[in-house]
């Protein structure tokens, strides 16, 4: 600092009059007597630019104290604690303390401090005053002006509170990018994407993040976004003009650009069901470029072919073959979920019934087909079990001289089966 | 736990005075500009605003036209331009944006900009930068608290959870202490002061630094205690799924400024119908700290009662006719519409609640709670997932688990970040990147003998077995907080025994008996000790920011509590729930105490996921 100046600042800095402000000039104190008294009865709880006589700390450019008060208020000792207040308590967590040459230090002590460290300008003549400890923000705005950037990002990353607060400031303005070359702040980087409106500049910033250094496992995830927004752009452009029976039957609801994963997936079991692999809009290229779990695939694929009604594509997503060449029906998922999907989306009592049979537990069994009402599950079942007492107690809550009613009858009458009860 | 002897709870000190108070420096402030102007207001200012003043008495003070802030060029006729807002910087860029305009097309005019509750540097800097500094006048409107109801005070800062605890930007924290120092000067002089968590620390600290430099006033204290509260002591509790009427109807039709909106399948008709939800509505102020399972009795008890009132009419004189009409039938017309209103609600809840199996969701939440079952409550985390369920759903319940299992296992860390991603948008890395951050959702340090061991037995067996001798190993490898805190506060209770939710025996109550909420079990511990004596295992495990002050240098002592020291302030900082309010409301029945709850906002499970989402 220039030492020429030193007295000009020192007024500045140790005066106990107010600084001069833009917004004290014409306050007229006798308007609204009754207000003014309410607000003066808060008064010490504002803070107020330009009330500069309470007992304040002075901060001189340098950060160091001006004057003969003690550094700042935390550094007392709780000796001084004045008995009729409440104490002091040991000020906790310590803000880290360097022994630089620089005196950062000392202005980074000061936490969200009480008073001003004023450095405006109006745009017409800088002043400067400084009156009082210091906060945070006022503190990384006067050094992110004042100083060079490598020694701001040097003492900033010694102090790991300062540097969140400078982070938050940074996203705050919309200045992030200064931290991008810095500090490895990918995901601060990846984030842009988000306010890039257009699917192609949103593409090819995606792009330019796979060279980022993120995780092993974030770096995967990135890839996959880079890749699912291309694959969408494609779809988009050829599925906005194509007119096939399908699209008329299901106009599309929203456009697939910017969807999730899984999303996608089912849009593409939805309007591309049976597409070669080679086709980018095909479930089977979608499933395998992005690692869909069979799990996932199954209940993705089960809910777009039951909304369109297709049971036969059901039927073929569960089948599966064995060696010997036997078909048999199977579901990652169990069937209970299969026969909840099923009945979500209308399907005919006779598919319900197919995949309801399948449900090995013969209690899950029994309370899925009482609530869908198949009975003839509900009555093959009980007879599966022997459990005569319970079909008697079914029958008396189905209508009398129904179908299901007169089974019922036949069969607790039959005498080729031994009941168990 | 009723003690005998006690006395009834005091009532609440008479808190209508800040209304007033912020009311009347608006009226100054806005006269600081003399003549026509119009105001421009920050969307989320307009509720408070309006609980406090209305648009008439804005109108008596010369502002035109209201203007809700968009953040986009504007249309006004007017000489000078008031500015109602929070000080953020994207909004001070705005104003700025308008001056700037109004200067390249060569007009003149006034600008004043009121920050509330406060103005920081940053805005300053901003009108600097922007070289609007000086064409601009600047004021605090310093409307820190407002009143919702006899005892819950709001800021009314729900970005103060986020800027705190996940950006680490502690500016919000002086805001907490002028806050405190308002309560303490109106209705103290406080008398002890308990508090746990760092920005607790550093509110007191502002406070107390702002209570040395004014003076002393000698007044009969109304509060005596206060409770300091950071809301990362306690982040499972405004996590669960709400179970009490107010909670209920918060976390599904969002409670705004104490008031809600019931929409058309509520009132049944094709309107919607804006209901102020407090002490003052004789029908929500008997349920809402209620257990949802006995609201419906309740009401329908209630609608029997009234329908008996309306009957009295038969058989009536006409002048019996006459009283009844002029005395009774607005009172039980009210009623009745209120009734009807929270039947409404409560059947609306109902559909909503059976629709997305609301009683799978809770017994998920009770095992990860009680740590039995994880297995199990992550197959269905897992299903909920892949089904594309509530994005914040799933959210909510991957951090229960974190939480209580003090942390994922790297495996299922992985596993379900992937499919959560695939299922919700890759975007959302950069939320799991923030729960990180925040402590919420975060992968187990491997306990490195116990995982080798692990992924060798693991090869040995099958999937499922492999699943239950990972719960074991993982149960002896980890020290969960979560679980020791659970153990040490007994909060869950033994769930072999009933627990009757119309008769509560502790604030277990408000989760269906499953949990008492730690936030409230810290707070009634430390007032039971008169200090965190005897918890020094307990402050280990929440990180060791606590505190216990009396006036007069020395630590709170004992001896006969004054009235005043049965009012009880408990502050959160960085939000509440209404289950926790409910939560202490019981326990000051019980303990004969009053609490008062003054929060930076009210809260619940997907306010404070929101506010971690980065879209």
């Amino acid at each position: 600092m220039n030492k020429g100046k030193a007295e000009e600042d020192d007024y500045w800095h140790s005066s106990k009059y107010s600084a001069f402000t833009f917004d004290d000039d014409d306050y007229d104190f006798t308007k609204l007597k009754e207000s003014q008294r309410a607000v003066n009865s808060i008064r010490g709880l504002v803070e107020d630019d330009c009330e500069d006589d309470e007992d304040v700390e002075k901060v001189s450019w340098s950060g160091e104290p001006v004057g003969s008060k003690s550094p700042s208020s935390f550094l007392r000792t709780s000796g001084d604690t004045q008995n009729h207040g409440f104490p002091k308590i040991q000020h906790n967590p310590p803000l880290p303390r360097q022994s630089s040459g620089y005196s950062l230090s000392s202005l980074f002590k000061g936490k969200g401090g009480l008073n001003t460290f004023r450095t405006h300008c109006k745009l017409e003549g800088r002043q400067v005053t400084i009156t009082g400890c210091v906060s945070y923000s006022q503190v990384l705005i006067f050094l992110k002006r004042t100083l060079s950037k490598a020694i701001l990002f040097r003492e900033l990353a010694e102090r790991e509170v300062a540097l969140r607060h400078f982070i938050h400031l940074l996203k705050e303005t919309g200045e992030q990018r200064i931290l991008c070359c810095k500090i490895h702040l990918q995901l601060l980087q990846y984030k842009e994407h988000i306010s890039i409106k257009d699917e192609n500049q949103r593409k090819d910033f995606l792009k330019t993040c796979l060279s980022l250094p993120f995780s092993p496992d974030d770096s995967t995830h990135v890839q996959d976004h880079y890749m699912l927004l291309e694959r969408q752009i494609i779809i988009e452009a050829n599925d906005k003009r194509t007119d096939t029976e399908i699209f008329k039957k299901h106009p599309r609801k929203a456009s697939i650009l910017n969807m999730p994963i899984i999303t996608t997936l089912y849009y593409s079991c939805f309007y591309h069901y049976g597409e070669s692999e080679g086709t980018f809009s095909s479930p089977a290229n979608i499933r395998k470029t992005f690692r869909i779990s069979e799990k996932q695939y199954f209940l993705t694929a089960l809910g777009a072919r039951a909304k369109l009604k297709q049971w036969s594509d059901v039927d073929r997503l569960c089948n599966t073959t064995n060696w010997l060449g036997y078909t048999k029906k199977k579901s990652p998922i169990g069937f209970q979920r299969v026969v909840e999907i099923l009945h979500k989306n209308g399907a005919p009592l006779q598919v319900l019934q197919d995949y309801m049979s399948l449900v090995d537990n013969t209690e899950v069994r029994v309370s899925l087909a009482q609530k869908f009402k198949c009975h003839d599950i509900v009555i093959n079942t009980y007879k599966e079990l022997k459990d005569r007492q319970q079909l008697i107690v079914y029958q008396s809550k189905l209508e009398r001289g129904s179908p299901e009613y007169q089974v019922i009858d036949e069969l607790i009458h039959s005498l080729n089966i031994r009941w168990k009860n | 736990m009723a003690q005998p002897g006690w006395r009834d709870a005091p009532s609440p000190p008479d808190f209508s005075l800040l209304k007033r108070l912020a009311r009347d420096q608006l009226i100054y402030l806005l006269e600081q500009l003399p003549g026509k102007k119009d105001l421009f207001i920050e969307g989320d200012l307009m509720s408070p605003l309006d609980r406090i003043a209305n648009v008439t008495t804005l109108k008596q003070h010369e502002v035109d036209k209201l203007y809700k802030v968009e953040h986009k060029p504007i249309v006004s006729t007017s000489d000078q331009l008031c500015f109602l807002i929070r000080p953020r910087v994207a909004t001070v860029k705005w104003v700025s944006d308008v001056v700037n305009s109004d200067k390249a097309a060569g007009r003149f005019r006034r600008y004043k900009i009121i920050f509330c509750p406060q103005k920081f540097y940053v805005c300053d800097a901003v009108l600097e930068e922007e070289g609007v500094y000086g064409d601009v006048t600047t004021d605090s409107w310093h409307f820190y608290l407002l009143p919702l109801d006899e005892d819950i005070i709001s800021m009314e800062l729900p970005e103060f959870f986020r800027e705190n605890f996940l950006e680490g930007d502690q500016r919000w924290v002086e805001t907490a202490g002028n806050a405190l120092h308002l309560l303490h000067s109106l209705y103290g002089p406080f008398s002890k002061v308990f508090g746990m968590g760092r920005c607790a620390k550093m509110a007191y600290e502002s406070w107390r630094e702002l209570q040395e430099e004014s003076e002393q006033k000698s007044r009969r204290a109304d509060i005596g205690t206060v409770f300091l509260v950071d809301r990362d002591v306690d982040y499972v509790t405004p996590l669960c799924s709400q179970v009490v009427y107010e909670g209920l109807v918060d976390d599904i039709f969002r409670i705004k400024c104490g008031s809600v909106e019931f929409g058309p399948e509520v009132t049944s008709s094709d309107k919607s119908v804006k209901v102020m939800l407090n002490s003052e509505d004789k029908v929500f102020s008997e349920i809402r700290n209620e257990h949802f399972s006995n609201v419906f009795s309740f009401l329908s008890q209630k609608a029997r009662n009234l329908q008996t009132a309306y009957d009295k009419r038969r058989g009536m004189d006409i002048q019996q006719m006459k009283t009844f009409v002029s005395e009774e039938l607005k009172g039980l017309k009210q009623e009745h519409r209120l009734l009807s209103l929270h039947i409404g609600a409560s059947e609306s809840i109902m559909k909503k609640k059976t629709k997305q199996d609301f009683q799978e969701l809770l017994k998920t939440e009770h095992s990860l709670l009680e740590g039995f079952e994880v297995r199990e409550a992550i197959a269905y985390i897992e299903e909920h997932i892949s089904r594309q369920v509530s994005m914040v759903e799933s959210l909510r319940l991957l951090c229960l688990l974190s939480l209580t299992e003090n942390g994922l296992l790297p495996k299922d860390y992985r596993a379900l970040k992937s499919q959560y991603l695939q299922s919700y948008g890759v975007e959302h890395l950069l939320t799991f990147a923030n729960l990180r951050q925040l402590g919420v959702l975060v992968e187990q340090q491997p306990g490195e003998t116990l995982t080798v061991m692990e992924s060798k037995v693991g090869k040995l067996v099958n999937d499922k077995t492999a699943g239950k001798l990972t719960d074991a190993f993982s149960s002896l490898a980890k020290k969960s907080n979560f679980r020791a805190l659970s153990k040490k506060l007994a909060l869950v209770p033994k769930s072999d025994e009933e627990y009757d939710l119309r008769v509560p025996k502790d604030m277990a109550y408000i989760f269906s008996g499953a949990y008492v909420p730690l936030s409230c079990r810290l707070v009634e511990q430390v007032l039971e000790r008169n200090g965190w004596t005897g918890l020094e295992e307990v402050t280990r495990m929440i990180n060791r920011h606590e505190f216990a002050v009396g006036a007069g240098g020395g630590g709170p002592e004992g001896g006969e509590k004054t009235d005043a020291q049965r009012v009880i302030l408990v502050m959160f900082l960085g939000g509440c729930t209404y289950s926790e309010i409910a939560a202490l409301r019981f326990l000051g029945r019980e303990r004969g105490l009053k609490f008062i709850v003054v929060t930076t906002a009210i809260t619940n499970s997907g306010r404070l996921l929101e506010a971690l989402l980065d879209h």
